[in-house]
């Protein structure tokens, strides 16, 4: 009888999480919307921008919006590479300064009759001659210091590449893996762009005088880094140029943190029509509703980036606290796509010994 | 035949869904490795094995999973026992709070653990900060409750009265241990041991986290061919290589699983109470737990810590949680957990459902060698999800769902399934130990009697499964609560799972989104350890119905 009777709360069980399932799966509201007023953009995980912009974008096109998310920058070049042939979306945003040749290279973008507003053109990519890929944004990847940490102790605070890596500064850096992190592989390139190919006698200095490598710019900042949300030990991070920005203690007119504009470097963020896009026309839109002005003015508050488009006021923060470099270091596209991996193998093998 | 036909039937669905959303992707991406431009080319395959690093990678993730394996096994044996056999106020509680640490985002967790051990830190005298033997410790850490939760299952519907027959013919504590107990519990201990081996060997978050650029796993190392260096003959070897190793796993681990005798008896023993002899084993359980509340209570403290150097206590961010539809993000913390909810019961019913399937057929009685072994493959086969790379199986989502009839790649379909393949393993290995101890003779009684196979299957394999039962679809909905590396690598539409959700707080470069990411963090811990709860209220009846 007690078999009988637990099997029978069994079967109510059964149906009581079948009942469940029916009424809160995920399955059933979901219906296709697909249609030829659907334009699909594929971003990258930091991507971000407020409903209304996107309510008001849908009013006046006409057309609906759906947003894809696709990892990092790397990961996402890759995606829309592996998937040229038969493309994940129509138009799609995120790819970097640093993979962006090789995405050109692969015929991953088409042309497109996208129209730039005053500014943007500054930050197109080298060797982009048909204006393929649109900048949306940019920001400099530049070494942080922590200002309150030196002065406590009376300290001048390094001020160039070659400090890093100064007997006064041991212990004091760490930065973020330039195998697993965006910013790390900025920094790396940075130190290419000024050393040349003598760089990795620079990494030998630079890990000599105990630079710590972290996973990621999280793990860096938030852990390490004194400022940071963890009170670290590290005075001295590999950051943003707006990060100083963040770090102005609540009623308090200065920042504690500021970036050593010597060691920027410039990171820029394109959006393109996909090749074979359904949706071409609409694509277009999108990116010519990434460069307006309403999208570049949230790009600081929702992404922390800078407009690439000119004329387009600031938050208050990023005008008052967030320098930046006039002249960031910069590395050529085309030979960051040929050189890329043999310089991470090599970094890697110098940081690993 | 018919018994074929029957199997065939049995095995059709959990096999067609395994087929097209594992085997199809990952044979996918590896053909384009050893296809690198259309033509066959192994020889790139063949040079990445010979590479130092590779080697180094691959002795890194065997060494790192056998030893955390072994301690979450050794710690996780005498916590099965104090939880599942003893009474005591508070035990379904903290059952349920040791599965907290399974669905913690691991990006989240490797920062609290770094936090905790980073030189200065609470912990940094024990000097395992970026060491090898912080990450096993963070491998322990999410792993320990696969093992209690299994092995507790298994242990709760173990008859008790051989263990008692030999202690009244003079058998001490530790040989009826050693000759009774050991001997019925090892097929889920073994099963346990398997499972926590394949989530270590392909551990993401927390080697990327804990290992910086200096500790690499295979997984690690696929991620980064793949997602950044594009290096694809090199991830199709590494793919390759785990595959190898996994098959090669499961074949040693069915082995050592083999069940001795029909040991599950039908009813739960009622638990005891503490006696002296017990105190080891519950002193060693509190430890457990203190241990695994640390990176806990790191995470609560930070997520009310107000972002900045000396900053005071502060609920702002679980108020960030809620209010955003003006800030950056399309969807607050709170619809991504509604979003993560539905997902996870979706995720849960097909796991169940594919996983008892599965779990009926690989049981069922044999005749002949031929159809044992059909049955051993076909248990083996289900295991694979756990042992191969997320990264490729994502990306092989892409490449290969693509077309019709299986033109599914933006199905609101994909991320439940995928799921519900990560939560299969465990399903099968909670189930299988309970319905492989049945007494065959049982059910033959049964048909005797006039029960058609339905309903020998109601009133025999149910009654004994349905706790195991209840144990597996806990498991699945944690699993997919937490779930983030296969949910990350596919292309999502604009509704993420609170994982994801954490995940992009946590990279960015503001202060104020950490302490939110702490937040939801926190929310999901602490929803997961409800729906916990719920569960074991569930099974609480049962065990006192007698």
């Amino acid at each position: 009888m007690r078999h009988a009777w637990s099997g029978v709360r069994a079967s109510a069980v059964v149906v009581a999480l079948a009942a469940v399932a029916s009424s809160c799966s995920a399955l059933g509201g979901s219906s296709e919307e697909a249609g030829d007023d659907e334009v699909v953009l594929v971003v990258h995980n930091s991507f971000a921008l407020p409903d209304e912009l996107i309510a008001d974008f849908e009013q006046d096109s006409g057309l609906t919006l759906t947003i894809r998310e696709s990892g990092d920058a790397g990961e996402l070049t890759n995606k829309l590479v592996l998937t040229k042939s038969d493309p994940i979306g129509d138009v799609a945003f995120g790819v970097d300064n640093a993979f962006a040749s090789r995405a050109l290279e692969e015929g991953v973008f088409e042309t497109n009759e996208a129209t730039w507003p005053a500014g943007v053109d500054a930050y197109a990519l080298d060797g982009d001659l048909d204006d393929v890929l649109a900048p949306v944004d940019n920001g400099n990847v530049c070494v942080n210091v922590d200002t309150t940490y030196f002065e406590e102790r009376g300290l001048q605070p390094p001020t160039s590449l070659a400090d890093l890596a100064d007997a006064r500064f041991k212990n004091l850096f760490v930065t973020p893996s330039a195998a697993t992190s965006s910013p790390g592989l900025a920094f790396l390139l940075a130190t290419i762009a000024q050393y040349g190919d003598e760089w990795p006698a620079y990494w030998d200095r630079l890990m000599a005088n105990g630079t710590r490598i972290a996973s990621s710019w999280t793990d860096a900042y938030q852990v390490d880094f004194t400022q940071g949300g963890g009170s670290g030990d590290r005075p001295v991070v590999t950051s943003y140029d707006s990060s100083p920005a963040f770090t102005v203690p609540e009623g308090g007119t200065e920042s504690t943190t500021a970036a050593l504009l010597d060691t920027c470097f410039l990171q820029v963020e394109y959006a393109g029509v996909l090749t074979g896009a359904a949706n071409p026309g609409g694509a277009r839109e999108v990116i010519e509703w990434l460069l307006s002005a309403e999208v570049q003015a949230a790009l600081p508050e929702s992404m922390y980036v800078f407009p690439t488009r000119d004329g387009v006021e600031l938050p208050a923060a990023w005008a008052s606290y967030a320098v930046r470099p006039t002249d960031p270091k910069t590395v050529d596209p085309a030979e960051i796509a040929g050189r890329r991996d043999a310089w991470l193998q090599e970094w890697t093998e110098i940081t690993t010994r | 035949m018919k018994r074929l036909v029957a199997l065939a039937g049995l095995a059709a669905l959990p096999v067609v869904v395994l087929g097209g959303f594992f085997v199809l992707p990952v044979a996918g991406m590896v053909a384009r490795g050893f296809w690198p431009d259309g033509a066959f080319d192994p020889g790139a395959v063949a040079e990445v094995l010979g590479r130092p690093r590779v080697h180094r990678v691959l002795w890194f993730t065997v060494w790192t999973s056998t030893v955390a394996t072994v301690a979450a096994v050794l710690l996780g044996v005498p916590a099965a026992y104090v939880l599942y056999r003893l009474k005591f106020v508070g035990r379904s509680v903290v059952r349920g709070l040791l599965l907290v640490p399974f669905v913690l985002p691991t990006v989240v967790v490797g920062v609290a653990f770094r936090q905790l051990l980073r030189e200065g830190g609470p912990l940094g005298g024990l000097g395992l900060d970026g060491t090898p033997a912080g990450i096993v410790a963070a491998l322990v850490f999410f792993n320990v409750a696969v093992v209690i939760r299994t092995v507790g299952a298994a242990w709760e519907g173990l008859d008790r009265r051989p263990g008692e027959a030999a202690a009244a013919l003079g058998a001490s504590p530790a040989t009826v241990f050693r000759t009774v107990t050991l001997p019925a519990l090892r097929p889920s201990i073994v099963g346990a041991a398997s499972v926590v081996f394949l989530f270590c060997a392909t551990a993401f978050g927390v080697v990327l986290t804990l290992g910086g650029s200096r500790y690499a796993s295979v997984e690690t190392e696929i991620y980064l061919l793949t997602t950044n260096l594009l290096d694809l003959p090199a991830a199709a070897a590494l793919s390759v290589v785990q595959l190898v190793v996994v098959v090669g796993l499961l074949a040693i681990s069915a082995r050592a699983r083999r069940t001795p005798d029909a040991a599950v008896a039908r009813t739960t023993a009622p638990p005891l109470r503490v006696r002296r002899s017990d105190v080891p084993q519950v002193v060693l359980t509190a430890v457990l737990l203190a241990v695994v509340a640390t990176p806990v209570a790191a995470l609560v403290v930070g997520s009310l810590r107000d972002a900045g150097a000396d900053g005071g206590w502060t609920l702002d961010h679980y108020r960030d949680l809620v209010a955003t539809p003006d800030g950056p993000f399309s969807v607050s913390a709170a619809d991504a957990l509604l979003t993560s909810l539905r997902t996870a019961v979706d995720a849960t019913w097909m796991s169940l459902l594919l996983g008892g399937l599965v779990a009926v057929t690989v049981t069922r009685r044999s005749r002949g060698r031929a159809e044992r072994r059909l049955r051993g493959v076909l248990d083996g086969f289900f295991m694979l999800p756990l042992g191969v790379s997320a990264v490729t199986l994502g990306f092989g989502f892409l490449i290969t769902l693509d077309r019709p009839p299986l033109d599914l790649r933006d199905s609101p379909l994909l991320v439940p399934v995928a799921q519900a393949l990560v939560a299969l393993p465990l399903v099968v290995r909670t189930l299988v130990p309970v319905l492989a101890g049945l007494d065959d003779r049982q059910r033959q009684a049964a048909a005797s009697l006039g029960a058609g196979p339905l309903r020998a299957f109601a009133t025999v394999d149910l009654p004994a499964v349905w706790r195991p039962l209840l144990a597996a679809a806990g498991f699945a909905f944690a699993v997919s609560l937490g779930e983030f590396g296969a949910t990350s690598f596919l292309a999502r539409d604009a509704e993420p799972t609170l994982p994801v959700v954490i995940y992009r707080l946590i990279g960015r470069p503001g202060l104020d989104d950490y302490g939110t990411a702490l937040a939801a963090s926190v929310v999901l811990a602490a929803t997961t350890a409800v729906v916990m709860l719920a569960v074991e209220r569930l099974r609480v009846p049962a065990v006192g119905a007698f």
